[in-house]
């Protein structure tokens, strides 16, 4: 394992290493929301703030809680850190943006299950990142979901207005966008490797 | 072995307890808003802790906004003027607010939240709506799936209402519902029975207020209430009417035949009534009754998919079918609908190619 700086770490998780283009984590809510550009920005900004601080604290529950003996323990622990969190993410928004919480409306909750936060805490541990690598690994995967989402809710709104086959509206015609931008996003590949 | 498992035990207990610290501290502070004042029409004034939806802190307050579907923000009716204090458009909002609504501030009260200070300006009729407490003193089945409830009032004892108006009826909170919810229901009584009211109400799967009202509900129960509401009345005109209802949309349609037959209006009547097979009709005597009460008045009932032991005689195929067959009253006829949104949608395509104005057909969607 060579050493990696918490910095490469962070670009690493934007770009070669993006968690929902390289890993797939998260799609349910990015093919969702994906609609627009505005809510994508919010629901990206909410899931970029969760990831950050989820992975900073179940960093610490991890290390000084459960190691060594409880490490089993990893998976109810960190979703329930990740729930309370998300409960207090939903007050901060509903507090300063009434529109933004009605746009996200059931996505923002479910934010909890989206995969890709938990999968962030979990690759911290396997990858042994120290405190300063986890909260960059996070910031840095919420940002590469937020990037993501607003390229994907870009690409949908210009296609809006193309003739899309009847059967692949929606769900189907996004999940190609987002194979083809994946296909795009290997090109970084190989310029960073982070496990 | 044992001492691992109660640190397992502590561990977890210890992280949900600081969680839960957390969150009632984000709860006190992030989430309060504090007391916010509301002035209704610039007379009445009220203090409350922010937060809730407008429509919940005037229902609080018993000034009943007409919400018949409960809050979820599908039906529209809650419209109210907000003079100040509001932010922007919630795109919950937008489906049911016209461009001039817009102009007019008028919001959804059920999605929007009082979060400071608020003046809102509210139709003086509405000021005439009222809750109402009564007993229920019977329970019938009017088919395997739809129950007619009859309620006594208490207090207050007596209803005035326009025949075809409906009530909404409050759910307390139970196994499905953690809060009290209120649905929208037809009283099929005539308005001249001013003690009672009486509710067909259907059983929707799994649907709040009525497995409630069929699993729980029993003979000798308080029930709340309030209203009435609505706009579908019958018109005073001279022009022929057409009645279409399925399932309990039965009930304001019964209502207003009540209320004709009493006040002896001679109109030429038609009511077509669509049901799936023949365990779905109901009332039939009472609704044959009427052909003698009433001058002119011709009951079709219609079944879509009669079963052969159903032994129908009667007109058979989809509603809007039958109503293309047997239609024939020309451009100066009213009609009134009654029953799901799609029912109502395809109906009011037959009756217009038929030639009756669209603003002559007028319809309560059941949703
Ligand atoms: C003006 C007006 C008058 C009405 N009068 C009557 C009446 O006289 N008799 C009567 O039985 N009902 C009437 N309704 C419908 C009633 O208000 C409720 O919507 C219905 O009873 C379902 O309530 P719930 O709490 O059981 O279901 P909910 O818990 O609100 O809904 C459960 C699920 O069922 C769906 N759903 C809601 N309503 C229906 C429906 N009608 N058919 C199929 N699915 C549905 C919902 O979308 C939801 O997914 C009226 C509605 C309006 C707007
Ligand atoms: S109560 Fe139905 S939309 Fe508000």
């Amino acid at each position: 394992m060579t050493f990696l700086g918490a910095f490469a770490i962070f670009f690493a998780a934007i770009f070669t290493n993006n968690i929902l283009l390289t890993n797939y984590l998260g799609m349910c809510s990015f093919i969702s929301v994906s609609r627009e550009i505005k809510t994508s920005v919010g629901l990206g900004a909410a899931v970029t703030f969760v990831m950050a601080l989820t992975s900073a604290i179940n960093w610490a529950v991890y290390h000084y809680l459960l190691v060594p003996h409880l490490v089993y323990l990893r998976f109810i622990v960190f979703i329930v850190v990740i729930a309370a969190f998300v409960q207090i993410v939903e007050m901060i928004i509903e507090r300063v943006s009434d529109v933004l919480y009605a746009a996200l409306g059931i996505f923002l909750p479910l934010i909890t299950v989206n995969c890709a936060i938990l999968g962030v805490s979990l690759f911290m541990v396997i990858r042994d990142y120290t405190f300063i690598q986890s909260f960059a690994f996070g910031l840095g995967s919420g940002l590469g979901w937020m990037l993501a989402i607003i390229a994907m809710a870009g690409i949908r709104q210009k296609i809006n207005k193309s003739p899309i086959p009847k059967g692949l509206e929606g769900a189907g015609i996004t999940l190609i966008i987002a194979g083809i931008m994946a296909m795009a996003f290997v090109g970084f590949s190989g310029m960073i490797a982070i496990g | 072995m044992l001492t691992e498992l109660l640190s397992a035990v502590g561990i977890l207990s210890a992280v949900s307890a600081v969680l839960s610290l957390l969150m009632v501290i984000a709860d006190r502070t992030i989430a309060n808003y504090g007391e916010v004042t509301l002035i209704v029409n610039d007379e009445k004034k009220f203090t409350f802790q922010g937060g809730r939806s407008l429509l919940s802190a005037l229902t609080e307050q018993e000034i009943f906004i007409p919400s018949a579907c409960g809050g979820r923000g599908s039906c529209g009716f809650c419209k109210v003027k907000v003079l100040d204090g509001a932010g922007d458009y919630l795109p919950t909002e937008l489906p049911h607010i016209s461009a001039e609504e817009r102009n007019e501030n008028i919001r959804l009260s059920c999605q929007l939240k009082v979060k400071k200070n608020m003046r809102v300006e509210i139709p003086a009729d509405l000021f005439n709506v009222k809750q109402f407490r009564g007993v229920v003193t019977s329970i019938k089945d009017l088919t395997y799936d739809i129950k007619e409830i009859v309620i006594r009032l208490v207090d207050p004892k007596e209803i005035s209402f326009k025949a075809g108006q409906y009530i909404q009826l409050q759910t307390p909170a139970y196994d499905l519902a953690d809060e009290a919810v209120y649905r929208a229901y037809s009283a099929s009584s005539p308005p001249s029975q001013k003690d009672t009211v009486e509710l067909e109400i259907r059983r929707v799967p799994n649907g709040i207020c009525t497995t409630w009202v069929h699993d729980y509900l029993k003979e000798g129960d308080e029930v709340l209430m309030n209203g009435p509401y609505g706009e579908f009345y019958l018109r005073e005109t001279n022009r022929n009417i057409v009645f279409i209802a399925g399932g309990s949309g039965n009930a304001p349609i019964k209502s207003i035949l009540m209320d004709m037959a009493e006040k002896n209006i001679k109109r030429k009547t038609v009511y077509f009534f669509g049901a799936r097979t023949s365990k779905d009709l109901f009332l039939q005597e009472e609704m044959r009754v009427f052909e003698e009460k009433l001058a002119d008045f011709t009951y079709i009932p219609a079944l879509s998919d009669p079963v052969d032991e159903d032994k129908w005689e009667g007109e058979t195929g989809l509603i809007t079918d039958v109503i293309d067959r047997r239609l024939d009253m020309g451009e100066e006829t009213e009609a009134y609908l009654c029953g799901s949104p799609g029912m109502i949608a395809a109906c009011i395509k037959v009756l217009t190619a038929k030639g009756i104005p669209e603003e002559l057909i007028y319809y309560d969607k059941f949703a």
